[in-house]
């Protein structure tokens, strides 16, 4: 019993981390019905400007998120309006997934050129601590990543609900056309939700350069949980991929505590499968699916 | 197939089958054999992701598929006096890869458009993930190796070259059989709009599982021969997202959905990318090029080369046809353009 709930502690405290790269990813198929196969090269592009203003400034991560999200936000923004703004509309679909895909790969040539391809990580000086309670190891790096990310999430959420800007996201997402019609600037819009979606991989690489060691190829491996989460929560469903990211880590961590390790991150795609078999639309594809 | 296409492609594999006997350099050859790869790669996805529209971006997948089962095969047993075991169960490894791929596929194709692309190039990364760590069969990382070849010195590729050829004569005449027949029409159909064809009677279900089936066995074969050719087998680079990329790329630069389009592609791109890895590969430079040459095309020619230049050939032909103080109907904004 204790292993087991020490399994489901790791696997919350992971799981929030993933709700905050996939609640980006969410959010850029939500505003412009672009799957973004980049998302995860932006992740470890924040991993790397988070190591290295660690390195050679001695910024700690938590604190050099403030320069990375608006890097990563503009250089989302710019992505967006250089390549795929110019895509037509009819086959912005199918188009965007091997653009996206094109820019994951300059991304990480440049960031192999960069850094090379050997393995970083992020090395605080709390990296090993951890806390106590109730007889449950808890890892401080866990924990404050979990924080963050969900004090991240609690400002997107924020900034959907309760500024102008963020009405003007939800309504190109519910209706492009009407939103259009009413005044606001898609372009705009497209860019800016591009934008947040890159400042939340800024946030979350902070993070995941602490907790995992990564280099350049890393983000296929996170591409590949990312969309699993988003399939699985239900496309453009941001509380959907936050369910999502969580059952990924639970699932995760119980089979790596209670079986064979090795199967721990194959065990979710199985549930993924599954999902899939009964549910093609995902969790919560069929009753959220375009809203936010 | 009319009288001069039938022509044209008999010349074309003619031409194909002579350049190792004539151009017998090694590094023409080699690059001939990865030509070939690509271009029956592409011809293959070009069944399911031109004509049935399901992008997939799995299809490395079953091209690693393939490979392992040839390498795994052969890896304590020996490949015959002449070398030639290892073609000869192609067949086989394609049949397996292909009742392999009905499974996937039933399972994959409940989605469309960009879940079925999610799904497909989740499903690339788990078959890694497999390949890494079921140690015992793959061999993990340390990867397993194939005997060589014993094949003259002097025209080692040549025999791979060839078998390369007899598949894609294969994936092309399978593209233009479907084209031509009942199954590509009703491939259109679901490409076109899937719900609407299974509402006429279309047997969509049926199709579109025939379609990725033969299109993934022809990967796993192509996969096979790779192995062969290279005669080690890694996790990293037979299940390769760039081999993926690769021949999707190759199919919309040359037009997916025709017949010729992947080819002209591969034939394009294999050797821009050969030399890219040959001049930069050292230095990871290549990614960042491929990337900007992949982020060219998709930006200038969404359409493909075929698709665009049959386009500009009709309007020519149209306005040749027209009195000169009529407007042809090709110019003629459709409205659709209009509001554009």
């Amino acid at each position: 019993m204790h292993t087991v709930i020490q399994a489901l502690i790791l696997g919350v405290l992971t799981g929030g981390v993933y709700a905050l790269m996939a609640s980006g990813q969410t959010l850029i198929f939500g505003v412009m019905k672009v799957v973004n196969l980049a998302q995860g090269a932006l992740v470890i592009a924040g991993a790397y400007l988070s190591y290295s203003l660690f390195t050679s400034l001695g910024l700690d991560p938590f604190v050099s998120i403030l320069v990375t999200t608006p890097v990563l936000f503009g250089a989302g923004a710019g992505l967006q309006w250089l390549f795929l703004r110019p895509l037509r509309e009819q086959d912005r679909a199918e188009l965007s997934l091997l653009v996206t895909f094109a820019v994951a790969l300059g991304i990480e040539g440049v960031l192999s050129v960069t850094y090379k391809t050997t393995y970083h990580t992020i090395q605080t000086g709390y990296a090993d601590s951890s806390f106590t309670a109730g007889g449950y190891q808890i890892s401080a790096v866990r924990l404050y990543a979990f924080v963050l990310s969900v004090a991240m999430l609690g400002l997107l959420y924020l900034l959907l609900e309760r500024t102008r800007f963020g009405r003007a996201i939800r309504a190109t997402v519910q209706n492009p056309e009407s939103a259009r019609l009413l005044g606001v600037n898609a372009h705009a819009v497209a860019a800016v939700g591009f934008g947040l979606g890159a400042a939340t991989a800024a946030a979350a690489g902070a993070v995941y350069g602490l907790l995992y060691s990564f280099n350049s190829g890393s983000h296929y491996d996170l591409i590949s949980r990312l969309l699993s989460i988003v399939v699985l929560g239900g496309l453009g469903s941001i509380g959907g991929s936050i369910v999502g990211a969580l059952a990924m880590g639970v699932i995760a961590s119980l089979v790596a505590a209670l079986g064979p390790p090795i199967w721990s991150d194959f065990s979710f795609f199985v549930v993924l499968l599954a999902v899939l078999l009964i549910r093609p639309r995902g969790l919560f594809g069929a009753s959220l699916r375009g809203a936010l | 197939m009319t009288l001069p296409g039938l022509f044209r492609a008999a010349l074309f594999f003619a031409a194909l089958t002579a350049l190792p006997f004539v151009l017998t350099a090694h590094w023409i050859v080699n690059l001939g054999v990865f030509t070939l790869i690509y271009a029956g790669l592409a011809s293959a996805w070009n069944l399911v992701g031109g004509l049935a529209g399901y992008p997939s971006l799995g299809h490395a997948a079953f091209f690693g598929a393939g490979a392992y089962a040839e390498a795994i095969y052969f890896q304590h047993r020996d490949v015959g006096a002449d070398g030639l075991t290892p073609f000869f169960v192609l067949p086989l490894v394609g049949a397996a890869v292909a009742v392999l791929g009905l499974a996937v596929g039933w399972i994959a194709m409940r989605t469309r458009s960009d879940v079925f692309a999610i799904v497909t190039i989740t499903l690339l990364f788990v078959a890694q993930t497999l390949a890494f760590n079921l140690n015992s069969i793959t061999g993990g990382s340390q990867g397993i190796g194939m005997p060589g070849a014993p094949f003259d010195v002097d025209s080692y590729e040549r025999p791979f070259y060839l078998v390369l050829v007899i598949i894609l004569a294969f994936a092309m005449g399978a593209t233009w059989a479907a084209m031509r027949s009942g199954v590509g029409l009703s491939l259109r159909a679901v490409a076109a709009d899937e719900q609407r064809a299974r509402g006429i009677g279309v047997h969509v279900t049926g199709v579109k599982l025939l379609a990725f089936a033969v299109s993934v066995g022809i990967a796993g074969m192509i996969g096979a021969v790779w192995a062969y050719y290279v005669s080690f087998v890694y996790p990293q680079f037979a299940i390769d997202p760039l081999i993926t990329i690769g021949m999707v790329l190759m199919a919309y630069l040359g037009g997916r959905g025709t017949l010729w389009g992947p080819v002209l592609g591969a034939l394009i791109l294999v050797p821009a990318q050969q030399y890219l890895a040959y001049q930069y590969g050292a230095t990871q430079l290549y990614l960042i090029a491929y990337a900007a040459v992949f982020l060219l095309i998709m930006l200038l020619m969404p359409r493909g080369i075929l698709p665009s230049l049959s386009h500009l050939l009709r309007r020519r032909a149209a306005r040749a046809s027209e009195p000169a103080d009529q407007t042809p109907a090709d110019a003629v904004p459709t409205a659709e353009e209009m509001v554009r």
